[in-house]
């Protein structure tokens, strides 16, 4: 469709257009201007570069306003309401930045003197006792990397502690109601992986669990709450059932946001689960900082947790980083260096900034806020499952039906209303799903915009005006993109177009 | 053209001469929408009834496809490789997903006609 507002310039307003910053190339411009070298020995031994490094000319405020302008077309939680909610990332405490930035934790080397760093590791010590103390688990990991390597982590600990008794098994179990990661990280394992239907009420079949459990089952893996944004309810008896087949209980902690400071996973009888700090503990994510996935576990598992280990040692701390000096059995190491430190940093901040009130508070505002948008949409969305739901809520497209809408059409006008789409076509057990996480910081009236914008949609849908919806977005610096040809014919890497041939 | 039989995870098979012909139905194509890669299995690979047999990947979700009976794995559709868009313009024709050696004919006959298939479909909306 021809953009009826077209400018001579391309931007829209103050929406500036940027071209892709190669393609501003001006050969010899440079932010530095350094004097030439003097010609000599350059001791590189024949192995000086021999050509361009393709880089392209750019003048230093070239370069500052080409980022500004793309970090324009960009939305975050610090731009508005992000109903993608904490699977992204949730809001970052301020607080949490400026202690990682102090110089005597963001300047530390890796490979400095273990005397040099006791306060770092003091603080490993207690971000880890406050993970074991949250989750009432008796032990834990700090090193995976992120969430899905700690669900590997995890499963590999099980494995070590299977195998050590003689017992390996062949197979994972995981609900359909799970994180889409759980049976990757099974099959990653070496596991093969089965399915577990879920229940007309959005929760674990018991009957269809129980029916599979055998003593070749090593592990279950369970999201609670659930990935409808469901706590399920029957975990104790989901738990004894595992045990009793000789299995371990592995709970994906993604939605431990959830049931922070309210519910201890050790015991509701979980062995072993991933903690994502950016969940639940406010680190950033998303492109904005690197995962961090702690995995807390059981006493049986405690033995086989991997490398490196904080230790406690007279009046200081120790880091053991050897199989030898380890009195358990630990699985050897499983990322470089110590986990992802800054993130323990800001994690830590988070919860000596709250308390336990205040940890327990987030979970109960989390909670209170997807219910309350439960309450205000579920006649005019339409609701799967009966709620209340926990800190996330899932409708399906059955409003839409016969108004030539579509989930993603439904998405794409409310990015013309200034919102971020909530999750589209997830989870999968229900069709056309939205899935909405507000997340315990948004505040009423930021909630009560967006619950008018979502009625009012959903009411100009069912007037009729499809072309609405499948002309959105309109005022974005890109119109609709086409992901099919995107997924089919994908162009990942800029290339010099071809040289013009010489007349 | 030989019978055509349906499963509720919406997988057709086309019985020639012997040799089944595997696909996913127009519906199910439908609601996946537009489809963006096929994985398909290895020539010679066994499978029983409701094995992961494909995978499909449309803009929405990456689906499995099960092998509507059991057997063994003769032929697979190539063209998918780089025209995944075929399962969506010719689901039960150019879109097909791989030809099996057929293990057991009765698995064939317990499986959905035309007619209760539709019947089936239509109970899901």
């Amino acid at each position: 469709m021809a953009d009826v507002d077209a400018t001579l310039t391309g931007n829209r307003g103050l929406a500036l257009e940027e071209a892709v910053i190669f393609e501003q190339d001006s050969p010899g411009l440079s932010g530095v201007d350094l004097p030439q070298p003097v010609p000599g020995n350059d001791r590189l031994g024949g192995l000086g570069r021999s050509g361009a490094i393709g880089l392209p000319g750019l003048s230093e405020p070239q370069v500052v306003r080409h980022y500004l302008r793309l970090s324009r077309m960009n939305y975050g939680i610090d731009s508005g309401l992000y109903p993608l909610g904490s699977c992204t990332m949730k809001y970052n405490p301020r607080l949490n930045e400026r202690l990682a930035r102090l110089p005597g934790l963001g300047g530390l080397h890796p490979l400095q003197p273990i005397s040099t760093v006791q306060g770092a590791l003091e603080l490993m010590d207690a971000c880890a006792h406050w993970l074991k103390v949250l989750t009432g688990l008796p032990g834990i990991t700090m090193a995976p990397a992120a969430g899905a390597h700690g669900e590997l982590v995890g499963l590999m600990t099980i494995r070590a502690a299977l195998e050590a008794r003689g017992d390996a098994r062949k197979r994972v179990l995981v609900p359909e109601s799970a994180h889409g990661t759980n049976p990757a990280s099974a099959h990653a394992c070496g596991y093969a992986v089965e399915s577990i239907a879920a229940n007309v009420r959005g929760r674990v079949d018991v009957g269809a669990l129980k029916a599979k459990l055998d003593a070749d089952v090593a592990a279950i893996m369970l999201t609670n709450p659930n990935t409808c944004g469901l706590f399920e309810n029957d975990i104790i008896e989901i738990a004894d059932a595992v045990h009793d087949a000789g299995a371990f209980f592995y709970c994906d902690g993604a939605n431990f946001n959830a049931i922070v400071g309210r519910v201890r996973p050790g015991d509701l009888g979980i062995d072993c689960m991933h903690l994502n700090l950016h969940k639940t503990f406010s680190t950033p994510h998303g492109g904005g900082g690197p995962g961090s996935g702690p995995v807390v576990l059981s006493a049986p598992l405690v033995p086989y947790a991997p490398l490196p280990m904080v230790e406690r040692r007279g009046d200081g701390f120790a880091l053991v980083e050897h199989a030898g000096d380890s009195s358990a059995h630990p699985l050897g190491r499983v990322k470089g260096f110590h986990g992802q430190f800054g993130m323990m940093v800001r994690a830590l901040a988070y919860m000596m900034s709250l308390g336990s009130d205040g940890l327990r508070q987030v979970a109960e505002d989390a909670v209170l806020n997807a219910n309350y948008l439960l309450a205000r949409l579920k006649d005019t969305l339409s609701l799967p499952f009966e709620g209340p739901c926990m800190h996330e809520v899932l409708f399906d497209d059955s409003f839409l039906k016969d108004t030539g809408v579509t989930t993603l059409d439904f998405a794409k006008a409310m990015i013309d209303e200034g919102f971020h789409p909530m999750t589209m076509y997830f989870p999968l057990v229900v069709h056309g799903a939205l899935l909405m996480e507000p997340t315990e910081t948004e505040s009423k009236a930021t909630l009560d915009q967006f619950i008018e914008t979502v009625k009012g949609l959903a009411e100009r849908a069912r007037a009729g005006d499809a072309r609405h919806f499948k002309d959105a977005p309109r005022l974005t610096p890109r119109r609709r993109l086409d992901e099919t040809a995107a997924a089919r014919n994908p162009v990942l890497v800029w290339r010099p177009p071809p040289p013009q041939a010489a007349e | 053209m030989g019978i055509v039989r349906y499963t509720k995870e919406h997988e057709w098979i086309r019985v020639e001469d012997g040799v089944g012909v595997v696909g996913i139905t127009k519906y199910a194509q439908e609601q996946l929408g537009d489809i963006v890669y096929v994985e398909l299995p290895e020539v010679g690979a066994g499978m029983t009834k409701g094995a992961e047999a494909a995978v499909v990947e449309s803009v929405k979700a990456a689906s499995e496809i099960y092998a509507p009976v059991g057997g063994e794995v003769t032929e697979v559709n190539q063209n998918l490789a780089d025209n995944p868009g075929t399962v969506n313009t010719d689901a039960m024709g150019e879109g097909w997903f791989f030809k099996m050696r057929i293990a057991d004919t009765d698995e064939v006959d317990r499986l959905m006609d035309g007619v209760a298939y539709q019947e089936y479909v239509e109970s899901l909306s």
